[in-house]
């Protein structure tokens, strides 16, 4: 089959590898109709997630249908149609049972690799490094889809594709980022990162009931999207953006902060941003976090700040008296996807959301290292790319 | 780590201590001179720091030069960083030729932020993979500890644990298990694709509690072990503590437990009772296409590229 392999810092290459296996009686394999490029794939490519080697198939947000399964799934047959969500999880574990579902404790085979690095293991993650499982990712023809009897959603037909796909992982992203803030009646949220990621936390802010929330970017482009769902939009290139939520929210701060950027923010002040770039670059410190010490500043006392921009490793100039003297309280997580599957299918029929105002390009997979390079470089208006096999 | 690796660390930290000492001088005897060339002579506050800054570079050389390099480096670095920081504020302020000068001498550090960090690294590493191992050996025994915390009930993981000829399915070293009332015969994968075998006993057994065993008296690979089972507090499941003893002898034994062991041995435990765990909850090991099976968690060179298998 043909899939996205990564090849080294910046360079993806389609390239002819072996149809997968089944390899545990849980599986299935999935022949692959809609996937799509995903910040956090920005992260890999550049090269900040460690354990990466060269060959590894890339992509974690996929959706097709079933063609084989093992003998252990009984829910799931052949000619299914399914969204598969990004974080593998057995169901069986403490943390599955919990509907900690990116934390389950069974489904990284490399949790040893990954204790080195953060102390304990995450959940296993398709195309996500060896750290985090060292499995095949999605941006392929084929994949094998571990715990299939607990993951994938089935998706009627009359569903098409471009509506359902990101509920594999930014639909949820952006809901749980939101649902992280609490939200109360008359509570004004800003979100850092006018991405994908952040718009689906816009729209899902509003929809839990925010009276205001603010998009911060620097991309006009993607500003005038954020519009689209809803949001009052900062260019923080043009305006300085601690006076502008002041100005807002007459002096208090938002109630909660979004951080929908993660390790590669960008920052205004070329000195400082050369500072962070540089101890990047020599590992001094892996996150360049402008943003999410922009959020904890501005976020008001007492308030939320729900971090769902990938981090990989070590802080600079962390703001840790602001949070702790102010009272703050900080969520994060790579999504928990399996837990918002079905509610948020649900919204998708109801009409609530049709997630596929963020497609900006649809590529055909060959075309994946076109797409990765518009979408890093925010060039053609890129927001969000999907390929087809 | 190898000889090689650990030489070349010195080296480097030599290197970069002498750099240390070069420069401090320069900076002592020559704060002007210093001043001008980095773009920051307009500044009286600039002038006054050079002279400390030089001070504690003879810190580093000193550290470096003197048989302390890890501590050298970890304060070189720290020292960078102070001095981007510096140089960050001095870009800001400045324009012409000085800006470019600054430009420059922070080009300059970058790149040796760049060698002190990957020489710390190199440091760090080697003295990790130095110790412990090295020292038990020369002890003569060596002894392992794991725990983990399974989502079954007591009985289930005791009586799964109680039939030694399960654990092939969970210990990657383990090729075989055969019992007969309290005795059993290992078969174990040994280096360069030998078996290494033994009989052993079982000492002590509590049901729901405990199981210990000891290799018999004559095994060429003398051994013993035992593991605990205990209730998790609020209804976590059981929890599992494993103890494995190998007495370690001279010559050829030695360094066959040596090999067998590998290189980080409490690691190939924690794997082990990580797996003991995938099929007491899930049911089987769970794999991916990554992860080589039976090798070691660290040695990242024998994983294979995330690609299907053909
Ligand atoms: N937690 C999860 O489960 C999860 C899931 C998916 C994605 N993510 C992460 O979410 C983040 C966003 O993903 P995306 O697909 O939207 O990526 P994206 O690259 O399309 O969007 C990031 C946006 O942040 C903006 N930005 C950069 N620096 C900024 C700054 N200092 N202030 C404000 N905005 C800034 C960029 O201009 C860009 O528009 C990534 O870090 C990704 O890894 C997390
Ligand atoms: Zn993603
Ligand atoms: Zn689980």
């Amino acid at each position: 089959m043909k899939a996205n392999c990564w090849m080294g810092r910046n360079t993806v290459e389609v390239r002819e590898v072996p149809d997968p296996k089944i390899l545990n009686s849980r599986d299935a394999i999935v022949r692959i109709t809609s996937t799509a490029i995903c910040g956090s794939d920005l992260h890999l490519y550049d090269g900040y997630v460690p354990t990466m080697k060269k060959g590894d198939i890339l992509g974690h947000e996929f959706m097709g249908e079933v063609v084989d399964v093992g003998p252990a799934v009984s829910n799931l047959r052949i000619g299914d149609r399914v969204v598969v969500p990004f974080p593998i999880a057995c169901g069986n574990c403490t943390a599955c049972d919990h509907d900690m579902y990116s934390l389950c404790e069974n489904s990284n085979p490399n949790a040893g690799l990954a204790e080195k690095f953060m102390g304990h293991s995450p959940a296993g993650i398709f195309g996500y490094s060896h750290m985090l499982g060292g499995y095949p990712g999605g941006q392929a023809e084929y994949a094998r889809v571990p715990f299939a009897d607990v993951g994938p959603i089935k998706i009627e037909n009359g569903l098409p594709d471009e509506k359902v796909l990101f509920l594999s992982d930014i639909l949820p992203t952006g809901w749980m980022g939101a649902e992280m803030c609490d939200i109360t009646p008359g509570d004004v949220i800003a979100v850092w990162g006018a991405g994908p990621v952040g718009q689906f936390a816009i729209a899902s802010a509003y929809l839990m009931g925010a009276e205001r929330v603010i998009a911060i970017d620097r991309f006009p482009y993607r500003l005038r999207i954020a519009e689209r769902v809803g949001a009052e939009t900062l260019n923080y290139e043009e305006v300085d953006v601690q006076d502008a939520l002041l100005d807002i929210t007459a002096g208090r701060g938002p109630d909660a902060c979004i951080d929908a950027v993660g390790m590669e923010a960008h920052y205004g002040n070329p000195a400082v941003y050369a500072y962070d770039r540089t101890k990047q670059a020599a590992r001094v410190e892996t996150d360049r976090p402008y943003a999410l010490r922009e959020a904890i500043m501005a976020c008001r006392n007492g308030g939320t700040v729900s971090v769902i921009g990938v981090y990989a490793g070590f802080l600079e100039k962390f703001p840790m008296g602001s949070l702790m003297n102010r009272s703050l309280t900080l969520k994060s997580g790579q999504c928990h996807v399996q837990r918002y599957l079905k509610p948020l299918l649900q919204r998708i029929k109801n009409g609530d959301i049709d997630p596929s105002f963020v497609i900006t390009h649809r590529l055909p997979l060959q075309d994946a290292p076109r797409g990765y390079d518009l979408f890093k470089n925010k060039t053609d208006d890129c927001n969000k790319v999907i390929l087809s096999a | 780590m190898s000889e090689r690796h650990d030489a070349m660390s010195d080296r480097m930290a030599r290197t970069l201590g002498w750099a240390s000492l070069a420069l401090g001088a320069a900076q002592l005897a020559a704060p002007r001179a210093v001043a001008r060339i980095s773009g920051v002579d307009d500044s009286p506050a600039a002038r006054a720091t050079i002279p400390l800054v030089g001070l504690r570079e003879l810190l580093h050389a000193v550290a470096l030069l003197g048989g302390q390099p890890a501590m050298g480096l970890w304060t070189r670095l720290a020292g960078d960083s102070a001095d981007l920081t510096s140089l960050a504020g001095a870009m800001s302020g400045r324009t012409g030729w000085r800006r470019r000068r600054v430009v420059a001498v922070a080009g300059a550090v970058i790149a040796i932020t760049a060698v002190d960090a990957y020489a710390a690294m190199r440091i760090r590493r080697s003295r990790e993979q130095g110790h412990g191992k090295a020292e038990q050996w020369a002890r003569g025994v060596m002894g392992l500890h794991a725990a983990i915390t399974v989502k079954r009930p007591r009985p289930e993981v005791y009586r799964f644990w109680h039939d030694f000829e399960n654990f092939p399915r969970f210990m990657v070293h383990v090729k075989s298990v055969r019992t007969s009332e309290d005795l059993s015969h290992w078969k174990v994968r040994g280096p360069m694709g030998k078996t290494v075998e033994w009989d052993a006993e079982t000492v002590e057994d509590h049901r729901d509690e405990l199981i210990a065993w000891c290799s018999a008296k004559s095994s060429f690979v003398p051994n013993g072990g035992s593991v605990h089972f205990t209730d998790a507090p609020g209804g976590r499941g059981t929890e599992v503590r494993v103890n494995l003893r190998y007495h370690v002898p001279g010559g050829k034994a030695g360094s066959v437990i040596a090999r067998l062991l590998g290189e980080h041995p409490e690691q190939q435990v924690r794997d082990d009772l990580r797996r003991f765990k995938q099929v007491m909850e899930t049911g089987e090991v769970v794999r991916s296409e990554g992860r080589s099976e039976g090798t070691r968690a660290l040695r990242q060179a024998l994983e294979r590229r995330a690609q299907p298998v053909a």
